[in-house]
């Protein structure tokens, strides 16, 4: 009996807290769906008169919004396969491969770790000038590869690999590749499909580097678009809130799907030192 | 902040395979130069103009077989800065809408072809064009662009709402305007503002700059020149709408509608472009229609009639990196012929360049371009140089802050010579140096 | 170091050259990609290089601190500063709270369903920063935005959120919580999670109030992740950008009310091409960022 009032009372702040976050995702479903200018009108409504998909076949079909939701999944998967490849090999590396200026290096990493990457955008862009990357896909990939801190993710995953493991393949005369191939990315999975969750959710909500390099509607990818619409289109609610139903609901969908795997990589990352 | 990047793959030993794969899309999306002879123009377009010159192009393409034209539409708020980074990061389009005020800053940068050879072998010479915006191609007697449409900037007001404050005649001078402002103010009823000057905009200030013949900038360009009696009144001037409160001190970002807020009487008039001809017809309600209207600027005084306004408007440039200039300029002609001109304006409400156009009765037709038509007799440029862009924002932002109440009208002149002073200093070094040099 | 277990085998040649092997594509677009930029980036801080420079090189000149100086005598840059200290010193506490609060309140044994809770507070994690901008843009909308028809409907004035300049950052503060309370949340849950409930029992047999339980068991247990937490979102805060950029269209406004350091420098890099300008920003705040997180180090330290 004396529980049922702290209960209800807990519940209730809960769902209140509940009801405040999903307010904001509720009402950009709701406007995505008015007929055009309803949300400005006066007296303002919550729901619309009538439920109508206008506003998602404009974007698909007037402004080609499908275009760049194809290239938000490209500039994704691609450096979500290639980072995974390329940090799994250095994490691996640098916790149980012995090699000359092994912790020294790997310090380095960690202390670059502190410079913004602000600092490096404006020379970046203009070494991507010279190299021919600007506007394409590829000069938004390509920066984004090695990040330290999925290294660092990797390797104090990779810490744990029993060493007699490795050895014992050693002896057995398989190569480093091999082992690494065979023994330890099976291993690595569990630490890998948290990072490539990241890694997906980073890439496709990436924002500020795709806004810098692509300057050709044809390649922006989603968040781009949507930021280019906006000032365009600021006037047209329903049709800006259709745009970001769009770019949300994959990420969420993924998110739903992938919650458990996702929320464990965040609280590894965390609780490490 | 900055993100965090990795992702699973099933099986390592298909990561040779997809290696492969990767390895060649990497090629393709390197490879960028399309074959010569069947050219694909790319052509940037700026605004709604990037929406609608599409439906113009079918025509070109069928008169000019075995040439494509992309068009790529940016946004105006955008677009000075997506060319300005396109020409830095190497990937520029063939040819492009610029406003006209940029035109300096390309050429300063050499980005854009100089016209001359090509206007040389065309039908198209510089009496086809308003005087005035001809010459805002020009530098140093050379042609860098050619005129597309032209801009300028009057008074769209709701006559329904005008009538019923009283107001006879649109307003002649400064004074009248105020007085005619301050009536339409006090209409009972809901609120209605006498008028709408989005705070973040710089072309209303400017337009009152130039009303009383101040410089803006002085000694060839080396120094801002705002603390002159001249340029101060018109700053005063903008400052006091807001303070009687006769404009809703507003940004366009918090001006959700504007054409619904029009509609509904929010504000009873609006300086603005003949890009909203078009708008005001397709958005306003159509109970609406006839309630609104043009008319050009008061001037500063009521001889000044009709005030100066801004000599403004897109041209078509090519750049220099452009692998089909010979094809990108037929193009150009092509929109700068007098049919398309003409389909341009019925499409949008964009003011032909060309002045053969205006001859047409699709325009003499319309009533509400018979403002338009007197404003453009009465166009002054704006200082060409290439910190222009800047300077212009300068101003904008020296006004809000004195219209927000955050500086007085005094320090935020200070602050504001102060900053253009500043942005002019590379300026001052580069023409002392030439001067040194003895080059023109 | 081994004590217990036996000596390994030597590290062959193979395996050293196969480490080497294998951190190389890391290192070498590190290296490229991420360290070149950074040295080139402290050189074009001491030059004046500009529009002018990228149609003529010459026109470049050698300033040493002169871009600093600038700056310093820059009230624009200072207002960025001021706002972006204002963002990081109240948004930050902020959400670490929030998140706290809300891990806690999740956290605690009365309630059920925890998972729905959590799936609900993380949401708005997971999503595009730009699209929720947008939407929030709406949201405080002075005339038709949600927050001023739910504060009227309290009876509280309409608040012009993102107009007026003393609430603008306010409100991309109260956005940027929003969206990101849950992932600091769920750090937090894992670790009121590892928490013994015993301590919690044996402190209630004690007489220790709620209040007391958390000072002296739930702060300490839980201190290696707020400092974590707290850097983290430091690091992160300081580099506000995406929220002013969409809500304010860009321009940093009202009155440079929402310009952040990093929305100065792109304005000043990316839009005007003053590059060397930029570049001694991006340094600055480099330092600011780095002055930040030994800050916080220490005074973590020094509460142990």
């Amino acid at each position: 009996m004396r529980k049922l009032v702290p209960t209800f009372v807990l519940h209730l702040v809960l769902a209140i807290g509940a009801v405040a976050t999903l307010l904001p995702f509720g009402w950009m479903v709701s406007a995505s769906l008015m007929p055009k200018g309803e949300a400005s009108r006066w007296p303002p409504s919550f729901l619309p008169s009538r439920a109508t998909f206008e506003n998602y076949r404009e974007l698909f079909v007037r402004l080609d919004l499908r275009r760049c939701f194809l290239n938000s999944a490209f500039v994704a998967i691609v450096s979500t396969a290639l980072a995974l490849l390329i940090v799994s090999l250095a994490g691996y590396a640098f916790a149980k491969l012995r090699f000359p200026g092994r912790s020294k290096i790997f310090r380095a990493l960690l202390t670059a770790m502190v410079i913004p990457a602000q600092v490096a955008m404006l020379p970046l862009f203009l070494l991507l000038r010279t190299m021919g990357l600007v506007n394409t896909y590829w000069g938004v990939i390509i920066p984004a590869l090695a990040p330290v801190f999925g290294i660092f993710m990797v390797r104090q995953y990779a810490l744990s690999i029993p060493d007699e493991l490795l050895d014992a393949a050693r002896v057995d005369g398989a190569g480093e590749f091999l082992i690494y191939r065979r023994i330890v990315f099976p291993l690595l999975r569990p630490i890998l499909v948290t990072f490539g969750v990241f890694s997906f959710m980073g890439a496709w909500n990436d924002f500020m580097w795709p806004l810098i390099v692509l300057t050709e509607n044809s390649r922006y990818t989603l968040p781009v678009a949507l930021a280019n619409l906006i000032g365009e289109h600021a006037q047209d609610i329903e049709l800006m809130t259709a745009g970001s139903v769009l770019t949300v609901l994959p990420v969420l969908l993924l998110f739903l799907c992938l919650q458990r795997t996702y929320v464990e990589g965040i609280t590894l990352g965390g609780i490490k030192e | 902040m900055s993100r965090v990047a990795v992702g699973p793959y099933p099986r390592a030993a298909n990561l040779f395979k997809i290696g492969a794969v990767l390895g060649a899309l990497a090629l393709a999306g390197c490879s960028r130069a399309p074959a010569e002879k069947n050219a694909t123009l790319r052509f940037w377009a700026l605004g709604r103009e990037g929406e609608v010159v599409q439906s113009l192009l079918p025509g070109f393409e069928r008169a000019n077989p075995g040439i494509r034209v992309q068009v790529q539409q940016i946004p105006f708020t955008a677009a000075h800065e997506k060319i300005l980074t396109a020409f830095v990061g190497g990937s520029t389009p063939d040819l492009t809408q610029l406003g006209n005020t940029w035109i300096p800053e390309l050429v300063a940068l050499e980005a854009i072809e100089p016209l001359g050879p090509h206007l040389a072998g065309s039908s198209l010479t510089p009496g086809d064009f308003f005087p005035g915006i001809w010459a805002t191609n020009e530098i140093e007697g050379e042609a860098y662009g050619v005129p597309w449409y032209v801009d300028t900037r009057l008074l769209f007001y709701r006559s329904d709402l005008w009538a019923r404050a009283g107001v006879e005649r649109t307003p002649r001078s400064w004074e009248e305007w105020r007085e005619d402002m301050r009536r339409i103010r006090a209409l009972p009823g809901a609120d209605h503002y006498a008028i709408l000057l989005p705070i973040d905009e710089w072309a209303q200030p400017v337009v009152l700059a130039l009303q009383t013949r101040a410089e803006l900038v002085r000694e060839g360009g080396r120094y801002g020149d705002f603390h002159h009696p001249r340029f101060r009144q018109a700053f005063e001037f903008y400052v006091s709408l807001f303070s009687e409160r006769l404009a809703p001190p507003l940004g366009n970002a918090q001006v959700a509608n504007p054409y619904q807020q029009f509609a509904d009487g929010y504000f009873a008039s609006w300086i603005t472009g003949p890009w909203n001809l078009s708008e005001f017809r397709n958005r306003i309600p159509p109970e609406r229609q006839g309630d609104w209207t043009t008319a050009p600027l008061p001037g500063v005084a009521e001889g000044d009639y009709p005030g100066l306004s801004l000599a403004g408007g897109s041209s078509l440039v090519i750049f220099r990196t452009s692998q089909h200039k010979d094809a990108a300029f037929r193009l150009v002609e092509y929109l700068a012929g007098v049919e398309q001109q003409v389909e341009f304006y019925r499409l949008i409400g964009d003011l032909p360049a060309r002045t053969a156009a205006w001859d047409d009765p699709v325009l003499t037709g319309e009533p509400r371009l018979r403002a338009f038509r007197e404003q453009l007799q009465h166009v002054e440029p704006m200082p060409r140089l290439p910190e222009w862009e800047r300077i212009a924002w300068a101003i904008a932002e020296a006004a809000e802050r004195a219209i927000l109440g955050q500086q007085t009208v005094d320090r935020s002149l200070d602050q504001l010579q102060t900053e253009v002073d500043r942005m002019l200093a590379k300026r001052r070094y580069l023409l002392d140096r030439r001067g040194k040099k003895g080059a023109p | 170091m081994s004590t217990r277990a036996p000596a390994r085998p030597r590290a062959s040649r193979r395996e050293a050259r196969a480490g080497i092997a294998f951190i190389a594509p890391a290192l070498g677009l590190i290296v490229l990609f991420f360290v070149v930029p950074v040295v080139a980036g402290f050189l074009l801080a001491a030059t004046d290089f500009d529009i002018y420079g990228l149609g003529d090189f010459s026109t470049a000149r050698f300033v040493g601190p002169g871009n600093f100086a600038a700056l310093l005598h820059d009230p624009v840059f200072w207002k960025a500063l001021a706002n972006t200290f204002y963002f990081v010193l109240v948004g930050g506490p902020l959400s670490v709270a929030v998140s706290l609060g809300a891990a806690m309140l999740v956290n605690a044994r009365l309630v059920r369903l925890k998972g729905f809770f959590r799936t609900v507070f993380f949401a708005p994690v997971v999503t595009t920063m730009v699209a929720v901008a947008v939407v929030w843009r709406y949201l405080y909308h002075p005339r038709f935005g949600l927050l001023n028809q739910i504060l009227a409907s309290l009876g509280l004035p309409d608040v012009n959120w993102l107009g007026d300049p003393r609430w603008a950052m306010p409100a991309i503060i109260l956005m940027a919580v929003w969206k990101n309370f849950g992932y600091n949340m769920i750090i937090f849950v894992a670790g009121l999670q590892s928490i013994p409930t015993t301590l919690y029992e044996a402190a209630r047999v004690d007489g220790a109030g709620p209040w007391q339980q958390f000072r002296r068991i739930t702060v300490p247990a839980l201190r290696p992740m707020l400092m974590f937490v707290g850097i983290i979102t430091m690091i992160g805060y300081f580099q506000l950008f995406t929220e002013p950029y969409v809500l304010t269209g860009g321009t940093g406004g009202p009155l440079n009310a929402t310009l952040s350091l990093v929305m100065y420098m792109y304005k000043q890099g990316f839009r005007w091409w003053n590059i060397g300008f930029a570049a001694a920003v991006a340094l600055v705040l480099f330092v600011i960022i780095l002055a930040g997180t030994l800050v916080q180090m220490r005074l973590q330290r020094e509460r142990e």
